[in-house]
């Protein structure tokens, strides 16, 4: 992909960024961060490349170790999520 | 153009659905009931990136590979299960500046080993587009990881959050970040070890100094900012590695951290620039002790507090973070309970900055079994005071501060509050008259006529009234 296209896909998911958490109820702002900080961990796929590749072991160390960090980000994340969303309850009537 | 090796497009495919699927992990979060639905295909997007990856990739050493998930996997969810919610914002910048150290180790993996990545020709020349990237991704990345680890710091208590005032400080930070971004750009021309590491060196230090100087009551706004970076630092390594699932996810994520801190600087009447320049909270413990006028007010006992609420046909609580911090909240919903019981409608009013996050007092709340559809937000609330008996204000203050609206010397003068002063009855549970919110402030709502001090511990104040309402009522 040339460098213009991706450039595209950027900024559109820009607008969709902002669209998207201007809808996200402020009561659930925390449960935000949180998932979002999983998300952003998606860079585990650059880690992942890195811990797979041969030629510079440093490298390679540098990618198992930021595989661990992601990782600790992706189910902590998610985890931490998912248990603040199970408390929100609404009124028993 | 540079001659990348063909993508299959099954693999550009996969990468796109993972971030579809994290634009619908946001999009559930519009409501609490659709927002589990959404967690989960926020999982589900990163199950499908990771998996692509591994089965795209040949592995070195699997065991390696899966040994590392599963550590991260461990830590990372003994994390979440201890954790206390009151801890959440320490727990959310812990989380930042791994994003941010981990976006730095893969920088630095891809400017070793440029070939594995795709980004260098065969001379091991990286391409000069993927040298902009790389710089601004390391760049980015090292800033969120050291801002972070001084804000988990700050957040925490492990360091003073009083402000650390540099001289000539917006000199040295000025020039720092001049030095950084004229480095990325001579990393175009010349791609020298020295150049790189003094980029991630000079960002790491900028980090570090942006966040000294900001105070603990601007912290809400420093987490959400340093959210915003980790999404950033994830779109520069998304374009270094060409891969849509992350310059999704960074474009996503730094969007929402800029206007979850921008919502938290309206909530504060700070300007962004104000915040950044940081310095907010020095002087306020120096001006508010001095000469006090001394002002009558009216004390009040848990008795009084539980006749007057059980009398009412409307009650608001205003919880603020004090009432967390005494772990007030499960007998604030017992107290609730109880009222509900003698028919007295409850609702619950949340300002903006009530916690120590964006929505942090609702998930307090949650936690305690409030049901959400009790809990409103400022703008839909602040109309039903004047309808209101009685005002039940437990651990806030600045939020139901008058001098807001009316005092143009006021700190806080153009903050958004509750109007708390409107209703018939105003009950203010405080630990004692001497002390002042975090803008260090009087409060008018203390000695107005229709207001009863409730003076002693948050906790202890809503066992009283729960006790007194059990004893009392029949």
């Amino acid at each position: 992909m040339d460098f213009i296209a991706i450039f595209s896909i950027f900024v559109l998911a820009c607008f969709v960024g902002y669209f998207v958490v201007w809808s996200v109820t402020p009561a659930l702002h925390t449960p935000l961060m949180s998932v979002t900080n999983a998300i952003s961990s998606v860079i585990i796929v650059g880690a992942l490349i890195a811990s797979a590749a041969a030629g510079s072991p440093l490298s390679k160390w540098l990618g198992l170790a930021a595989v661990v960090m992601a990782s600790v980000n992706i189910f902590g994340g998610f985890a931490v999520t998912e248990r603040m969303l199970a408390m929100y309850k609404k009124k028993e009537r | 153009m540079h001659d990348v090796a063909p993508i299959n497009p099954w693999v550009a495919l996969a990468y796109l659905v993972a971030g579809v699927f994290f634009i619908l992990a946001l999009r559930g979060l519009s409501s609490p009931a659709s927002s589990r639905r959404g967690n989960r295909f926020g999982m589900a997007g990163m199950a499908i990136a990771v998996v692509t990856t591994l089965l795209t990739h040949e592995l070195a050493n699997p065991i390696e590979v899966i040994g590392a998930i599963g550590i991260g996997a461990v830590i990372g969810i003994v994390m979440a299960r201890r954790i206390a919610m009151t801890a959440m914002p320490q727990l959310v910048a812990a989380f930042h500046s791994l994003v941010g150290l981990a976006a730095v180790a893969v920088a630095a993996a891809a400017y070793l080993n440029p070939g594995a990545f795709g980004i260098a020709d065969a001379a091991g020349q990286i391409f000069t587009v993927s040298r902009v990237e790389m710089g601004l991704g390391i760049a980015i990345g090292a800033i969120t990881f050291s801002g972070s680890v001084i804000a988990f710091l700050k957040l925490n208590g492990n360091m003073s959050g009083a402000p650390i005032i540099l001289p000539l400080r917006h000199v040295i930070n000025l020039g720092t970040l001049a030095a950084i971004i004229g480095l990325v750009a001579y990393f175009t021309f010349d791609q020298s070890p020295w150049v790189f590491w003094t980029v991630t060196a000079l960002s790491f230090v900028i980090g570090f100094l942006l966040i000294i100087p900001i105070g603990g009551a601007d912290m809400p706004v420093v987490v959400s900012m340093l959210n915003s970076y980790s999404g950033w630092a994830a779109a520069a390594m998304g374009f270094t590695l060409h891969n849509t699932a992350m310059i999704i996810t960074g474009a996503l994520v730094g969007s929402s951290g800029a206007i979850l801190s921008y919502i938290m600087c309206r909530a504060m009447n700070r300007s962004f620039l104000s915040v950044i320049a940081g310095g907010f909270g020095a002087d306020a413990s120096a001006g508010a002790g001095g000469a006090k006028e001394q002002r009558p007010w009216k004390p009040g006992s848990a008795d009084d507090a539980a006749f007057l609420m059980s009398q009412a046909e409307n009650v608001i609580i205003v919880p603020g973070y004090g009432m967390a911090v005494a772990q007030a909240q499960h007998a604030l919903r017992e107290m609730a309970d109880l009222l509900k019981k003698e028919g007295v409608n409850v609702k619950y009013a949340i300002h903006p900055v009530a916690g120590r996050m964006p929505g942090h007092m609702n998930v307090l709340l949650a936690e305690a079994n409030v049901p959400y559809d009790e809990v409103f937000e400022l703008e839909d609330i602040n109309g039903e005071f004047a309808q209101c008996d009685v005002a039940f204000v437990i651990g806030a203050n600045d939020v139901t501060n008058p001098a807001a609206k009316t005092d143009k010397s006021s700190p806080i003068y153009g903050m958004p509050v509750l109007d708390v002063e409107k209703a018939k009855t105003v009950l203010f549970v405080k630990r004692s008259m001497g002390g002042v919110g975090y803008a260090g402030v009087d409060n008018d709502v203390f000695y107005m006529d229709q207001t009863m001090m409730l003076l002693g511990d948050a906790k202890k104040m809503a066992d009283d009234i729960v006790k007194a309402l059990n004893g009392g009522g029949h």
